[in-house]
């Protein structure tokens, strides 16, 4: 049977006087799924949200929840349909005249019936959940852009919604912290399970949480589908957004794109003897709900951050070429070695790797145990050689089925290193 | 649906916006235009006001109105008396010298207290209200509608006129009359000194002649002149700084300080106008 959509647009136009900024959308999102809207600037993204939540109206077309047209719904359907859904606002949208804990508190306050002890439990539980227990009692304006971001993810979720609609949420924030935004999202939507929409920039970052991806080209959806399919997407929409995006995140941490990398495996291979070796290495950080739960999102990423650029550094000085695969994965390719010559470059890596990768976390030694009040996690490499004929993919499963520590760390619960 | 489409014209911006055809309608259009927008604003201003009114009545506004009564009344009382003071004084020092010419200082009394309670308490008390409280509500609430934070409002279920505009209204109909009797009585106080401590004419007689030409009338006429002007001036204020983004000669922060500008100026001029039309009842 066909999955039914728990929001549909059809055939939604929109238009602010003379300019049209919606020609005839079409797409669907659905129950428990993560889908980003990607495009470009000013191309009418946060527009679409703003029909969802009915801030605003479409000027042709119909919105359908679960089926049925949201603008012809009761007073009585109409709230209950709102109460599922909270909107995170591009520029967070905290009320500045209360308190962190005033505003995770003010949609209980002003929209249940809950008393005064159940609504402070619940906004501290969603604070607590975000990291903001020492700052609830803070103002907005007194906390950095990252921690108002979280203020308003906490006040999205404390009404414990179905559909969260993420309006840029990555907007203004460090690397480190758009992946730890972007964890966060994928960490809660998988702990909740509820039904998100983001409009998100952060290209190839988004593609680990998503599910699906809509593209906004030309005022119309070009692209829905997964990100493995998106890769594959043919249209001016890539040249004018995806590459420029792509090579700048090359050019800031070095690492290729999924697409890019793919590019550079085939056109380098693809020179070589058919018989001809080359080796792929695949890390991982292990254990990585363990780092999030004692230590957050934050830290989570500078540890996988840190080994991006340290095996970009390591294997790009002989020749490799690394990915981000996944949220916490890692592909580098040797073009011109062996298995055996992998090997030998993997032990220097490795020595290198304990000594000097995580220069602010503890190393453990063989047989060495973590102290009582600490936690340790390892990080994972495994190599495969192919040929290139052979599909990349199977190698790096190979790659992957291969993995073994290849360095322990301690840290202590709550954080410290 | 309680949707708001920030892009849709009223029907009086679309009759506004019509390209006259032949030169009478040419001649005419300016006038039938702005006359058309006014009226649709009114009607606007209207529907907003009612729907603050209904939703002053929920359980839930208790503290937000006692919170705007303190912002409103109680920081607004130190800036009426020392006006209320200074204006009792100049009434004082101005009648003196015209009731001197006649022989009647005596009724000093009568003169400074019916002015103040007839006509200057409640008009000058709704002009120092709204340069203090009402020109901070429109800059806040318009800057809540720039930030968004009217719309995050609507997205979590929360009527943003009931939540923002109801206390406030509701403030304003318990603290402007308390002010406009505080701004009276210091009035009077500041007449006695002028009047009697500074140029002779006796206390008593000046207190008698209060007591005794003030009529409950007055009194209740100066109340539900402050009544008006505190339900005016709140609306005004509050609906120029709600509608900010709907303003189309600016954007943003220039927005938000241009309808604070208008509100003031709206509100002191609307001031001037009620006070005519309800004394013009009254009498």
């Amino acid at each position: 049977m066909e999955k039914q959509p728990i929001i549909e647009f059809k055939g939604v136009t929109k238009r602010f006087d003379v300019r049209t900024i919606l020609d005839k959308v079409d797409f669907q999102i659905y129950e428990g799924e993560v889908t980003t809207l990607i495009g470009l600037s000013g191309t009418g993204k946060s527009v679409t949200l703003k029909h969802i939540i009915g801030l605003l109206k479409p000027d042709e077309g119909q919105i359908l929840y679960r089926g049925q047209p949201i603008d012809q719904m009761s007073k009585k359907e109409w709230n209950a349909y709102i109460g599922q859904i909270s909107y995170m606002f591009q520029n967070n949208a905290l009320f500045d005249s209360l308190t962190v804990f005033e505003n995770v508190a003010l949609p209980l306050r002003q929209t249940t019936h809950l008393g005064k002890k159940e609504i402070a439990e619940k906004a501290m539980a969603s604070i607590e959940q975000t990291e903001l227990t020492e700052v609830f009692d803070k103002y907005p304006s007194e906390l950095s852009g990252g921690m108002q971001k979280r203020a308003a993810l906490a006040r999205a979720l404390v009404t414990d919604p179905s559909l969260v609609l993420f309006d840029e949420p990555t907007t203004g924030q460090d690397p480190i912290r758009k992946n730890a935004i972007l964890g966060m999202v994928a960490e809660y939507q998988r702990r909740f399970g509820f039904t998100a929409l983001l409009i998100s920039h952060e290209i190839p970052d988004v593609y680990f949480i998503s599910n699906r991806i809509l593209a906004l080209y030309g005022r119309k959806i070009v692209f829905q589908g997964t990100p493995d399919e998106f890769e594959e997407f043919e249209h001016p929409f890539r040249e004018e957004i995806l590459t420029s995006l792509e090579n700048l995140q090359a050019d800031i941490s070095g690492l290729y794109s999924k697409r890019h990398f793919k590019v550079r495996y085939q056109t380098d291979l693809s020179k070589r003897h058919p018989d001809a070796m080359y080796a792929v290495a695949a890390f991982a950080v292990d254990d990585l709900d363990t780092i999030i739960e004692h230590m957050g999102h934050d830290a989570a990423q500078e540890i996988i951050r840190a080994l991006g650029s340290f095996i970009n550094k390591h294997f790009g000085a002989v020749g490799g070429f690394s990915s981000r695969q996944t949220i916490n994965e890692y592909a580098t390719v040797l073009p011109y070695s062996n298995l055996e010559e992998a090997e030998r470059i993997m032990t220097d890596f490795k020595k290198d790797f304990r000594e000097h990768g995580l220069p602010d976390i503890k190393t453990l030694q063989e047989g060495e145990k973590p102290g009582e009040d600490s936690f340790e996690f390892n990080i994972l490499a495994g190599l495969a050689q192919g040929k290139p004929q052979i599909e990349i993919e199977s190698v790096m499963e190979f790659a992957r089925f291969n993995q073994t520590p290849i360095a322990r760390f301690q840290c202590e619960r709550g954080g410290k290193a | 649906m309680a949707a708001e489409n920030s892009s849709e014209q009223t029907p009086s911006d679309a009759i506004a916006s019509e390209k006259p055809g032949n030169p009478f309608t040419w001649l005419f259009h300016p006038f039938g235009a702005r006359a058309m927008r006014i009226n649709g604003n009114l009607g606007a201003l209207a529907i907003f006001f009612f729907r603050a009114v209904i939703q002053i009545f929920h359980p839930k506004q208790f503290s937000a109105i006692v919170q705007q009564i303190y912002f409103i009344g109680a920081r607004s009382a130190q800036i009426v008396m020392l006006v209320g003071f200074f204006t009792g004084m100049v009434l004082g020092l101005q009648l003196y010298h015209v009731l001197v010419k006649f022989g009647s200082v005596g009724v000093l009394g009568t003169a400074v207290g019916l002015s103040l309670i007839r006509e200057m308490g409640p008009v000058l008390t709704a002009i120092m209200i709204t340069a203090r409280a009402g020109s901070a509500m429109t800059a806040e609430i318009g800057i809540q509608r720039i930030s968004e934070q009217i719309d995050a409002l609507s997205t979590m279920r929360i009527d943003p006129v009931g939540f923002l505009i109801s206390p406030r209204i509701a403030a304003a109909i318990i603290s402007f009359p308390i002010l406009t009797t505080l701004f009276d009585l210091i009035g009077i106080l500041g007449g006695w000194v002028s009047g009697c401590l500074l140029l002779g004419v006796n206390s008593g007689a000046y207190f008698y002649r209060v007591v005794s030409a003030t009529q409950m009338e007055d009194i209740t006429g100066g109340l539900v002149k402050s009544l008006v002007f505190g339900i005016l001036v709140v609306t005004i204020c509050c609906f120029q700084g709600f509608f900010t983004h709907m303003r189309t000669d600016s954007y943003g922060a220039r927005s938000v300080s241009l309808s604070t500008t208008s509100a003031v100026v709206i509100s002191c001029v609307m001031i001037l106008i009620s006070d005519y039309v309800v004394t013009s009842f009254i009498l």
